[in-house]
């Protein structure tokens, strides 16, 4: 007989494993949503201690809204080199030739939430059942409330009253055709445990998550990077200054912030004084209180 | 440092939002920009303070409403421990969500409103942390402010409840009197009311000990998929991928595998490039045998001196959680473990009027309704008394028609 008791990131490690391995036992097609950000490459991780010497039993898949930071584009084929796993790219700008999303105008426009139907046809196209994200319920209200195991009809709609209840560690897969799982294996895991696990994994990183010098811009509070796929005018002034990316999204819509942290605990002890959340540094969730709860019955990640 | 996972039973009247508020604002771990919306939110209380249960009030229903309809996570961290908690509704239409909430957590925290003491939805309450196995509970009696802090008040309610937890089942309990509202004993000692000796509630979160059941109980390990790279240089390769559900296993050890009760002996125990010599409770490995034996997801290893039951027809008790009221002519799936398979409910023995504790014998078995039934399986579950070993002894039941998980299971034992 034993006492033992799990370190806490250790048994969140084994969950998230425990969870990647119900994906590979109880779906015919599974992908793993990959954006280059730092969950989603901890999820790599953790597939590769879920599946080793094995191959991975499901493709990366890549939402391409074609305004990413270089760093991310460049991180990403390094990677996808290392581990020898499928890549599958979507491009928004595929979906957008095809007329099926609208280019936003305007100052603040932003390929972001065209995303969503560039993802259900990649979903559609490829027939997975199944997609693993790297979502966590400490983001935001809504995902708070979402399972680990998220039933999307065909539209990728989630409707948060229709809920499965989810008991124990039994996952429930069962779906019928046309519909599709959205399963987040680190959905217990906190910004700061990531961070954690990536500093005691020796995980490598896109560069933009560290300080560096950029060209930035200051908009409605927050700072953009300056590029050419931001839409600035004469009232923007562009600055050079000291910043790091808190998450990596499309380059319109994910927000840096003044940083000097160069190392992985320079960005932990920022991070475990920090007060602003981590989607604070997203603009899509300002638009209201509501908005990830809206976007979310709308399919989004 | 470890991982407390809790649950807050108690309705919307008796201030739950609001203590896990207070306890997330008190111990400061709330963000900036979280703080700012709360305090720019149009909801505050009477007395013009910042209304903390917009804290955990996530989906635009409840907001509508004013009520909790889901299960909600929140997550916080002192210098001791982290905590997840699992928010879940009090009123009965929500049974279902409290036991879904219930079944993952270390400790309840039960709330009793002091003007009202012990009321039926304190029995109910009671009995489902009882059912669900929790084995730490904590009676917060809220409100204290609107009863003057009377130490009288607040003894009556104890014993009332000592009473009742007698009757559940239920042991190791704490009390602690409380008003979430004002923060009095949540995270900060109250200064009025000296008759408590007790410390703060977050004080005690932080040091309770926790039982480590799973790692005590015997060695369980189903198999969720096989790891077979089946190239050149890995021709022979083939590994067992699961997480240990309750118990240990280490090298060397004789393990059988169910239901076939084919015996072997563990060679290797790996996570990616180490190789402990031991894997416990919680740990996710892929373990090697000695022989070669035909094994697959949905079979279970198990320590061959400590076998668990085999059976086909088992005696359970049953949360239903579906609007469909439970037909024991339909086949259904039941998932145990990482074992699925066809059953049929072939028996009601009797449900409990969880509001009184009664038994009843003839009505249907519908929505939140718990009760005493025996399941009969397609295929055999090897599994333990869920009293003995929870992470053994749970399962769900799910509608064949919709996919939808309708009922809870917690397997008792072989019907005879």
């Amino acid at each position: 007989m034993s006492t033992h008791k799990l370190d806490y990131l250790d048994e969140l490690e084994a969950e998230a494993i425990y969870i990647l391995r119900e994906v590979a036992g109880q779906f015919e097609k599974p992908a793993l949503l990959f954006s280059g950000g730092k969950d989603s490459i901890t999820l790599v991780r953790l597939a590769e201690k879920a599946f080793r010497p094995g191959k991975f039993p499901f493709p990366l898949v890549h939402i391409d809204t074609g305004h990413n930071f270089a760093e991310t584009i460049d991180y990403r084929d390094r990677m996808i080199n290392r581990i020898g796993e499928k890549l599958i790219i979507g491009h928004v700008q595929d979906s957008i030739d095809e007329g099926k999303v609208v280019e936003q105008k305007g100052k603040n426009a932003s390929r972001n939430a065209l995303q969503t139907v560039t993802l259900l046809d990649t979903i559609a196209k490829h027939g997975f059942d199944a997609c693993i994200g790297g979502a966590r319920r400490d983001e935001e209200k809504a995902r708070a409330k979402e399972r680990i195991f998220s039933v999307r009809d065909e539209f990728g709609q989630w409707d948060p009253k229709r809920q499965r209840p989810e008991l124990w560690n039994i996952f429930n897969g069962k779906i019928h055709k046309g519909e599709n799982v959205r399963v987040f294996p680190i959905s217990n895991w906190t910004e700061l445990d990531v961070w954690n696990y990536i500093r005691r994994e020796k995980i490598e990183l896109p560069s933009i998550y560290f300080a560096h010098e950029r060209d930035v811009i200051t908009r409605n509070g927050q700072l953009m990077a300056a590029s050419p796929f931001l839409n600035m005018d004469d009232e923007d002034i562009i600055e050079r200054r000291n910043v790091r990316f808190r998450t990596v999204g499309d380059m319109t819509c994910t927000a840096a912030v003044e940083s000097y942290a160069f190392e992985i605990d320079d960005i932990i002890d920022e991070i475990s004084e920090s007060k602003i959340s981590e989607r604070g540094a997203r603009m899509d969730d300002k638009v209201s209180e509501a908005a990830m709860e809206d976007r979310k019955k709308g399919g989004y990640f | 440092m470890d991982i407390l996972k809790f649950i807050t039973a108690g309705s919307v009247d008796d201030g739950k939002s609001t203590l896990i508020g207070r306890l997330l604002y008190d111990s400061e771990s709330i963000l900036a920009d979280q703080l700012e919306a709360l305090h720019s939110s149009n909801r505050k209380n009477d007395d013009g303070s910042i209304d903390l249960a917009i804290l955990t009030d996530g989906l635009k229903a409840e907001r509508e409403q004013g009520i909790t309809i889901d299960v909600a996570y929140k997550y916080f961290q002192t210098d001791k421990r982290k905590f997840i908690i699992a928010d879940t509704p009090g009123h009965i239409q929500y049974t279902r969500n409290m036991v879904t909430g219930a079944s993952n957590a270390n400790l309840a925290i039960i709330l009793i409103d002091a003007r009202k003491g012990v009321i039926e939805q304190t029995i109910r309450h009671s009995y489902l942390v009882s059912l669900l196995g929790i084995q730490q509970v904590v009676v917060c009696i809220n409100k204290m402010d609107m009863v003057d802090y009377s130490e009288a008040i607040y003894e009556t309610i104890v014993n009332d409840y000592k009473a009742l937890a007698y009757k559940v089942g239920l042991e190791n309990i704490k009390y602690i009197p409380v008003s979430a509202l004002k923060g009095d004993n949540i995270v900060n000692e109250s200064d009025k009311m000296h008759w408590y000796e007790g410390k703060s509630l977050l004080h005690f979160l932080e040091t309770i000990e926790l039982k480590i059941d799973d790692s005590t109980a015997h060695a369980r390990f189903p198999v969720q998929w096989v790891v077979r790279p089946q190239t050149e240089e890995l021709h022979d390769y083939r590994g067992y991928a699961g997480r240990v559900s309750s118990g240990s296993f280490k090298v060397n050890d004789r393990v059988t595998v169910l239901p076939s009760g084919f015996h072997s002996t563990i060679e290797k125990i790996e996570l990616l490039d180490t190789e402990p010599t031991e894997a416990f409770a919680g740990m996710s490995v892929t373990i090697h045998l000695k022989d070669e034996i035909d094994i697959s997801r949905g079979d279970v290893l198990v320590n061959t001196d400590y076998q668990p039951e085999l059976s086909q027809q088992i005696e359970a008790d049953l949360c239903w959680m579906d609007t469909r009221v439970l037909d024991t002519s339909l086949t259904y799936f039941v998932q145990h473990n990482s074992k699925v398979t066809r059953c049929k409910i072939q028996e009601v023995l009797y449900k409990v009027n969880i509001n009184t504790l009664e038994k009843e014998f003839n009505e249907d078995f519908k929505l939140n309704d718990i009760g005493r039934i025996i399941i009969k399986t397609a295929e055999p579950l090897a599994f333990d008394p869920y009293q003995i070993n929870k992470a053994n002894g749970g399962a769900i039941i799910i509608d064949s028609r919709t996919n939808v998980t309708v009922g809870a299971l917690m397997l008792r034992g072989i019907s005879e």
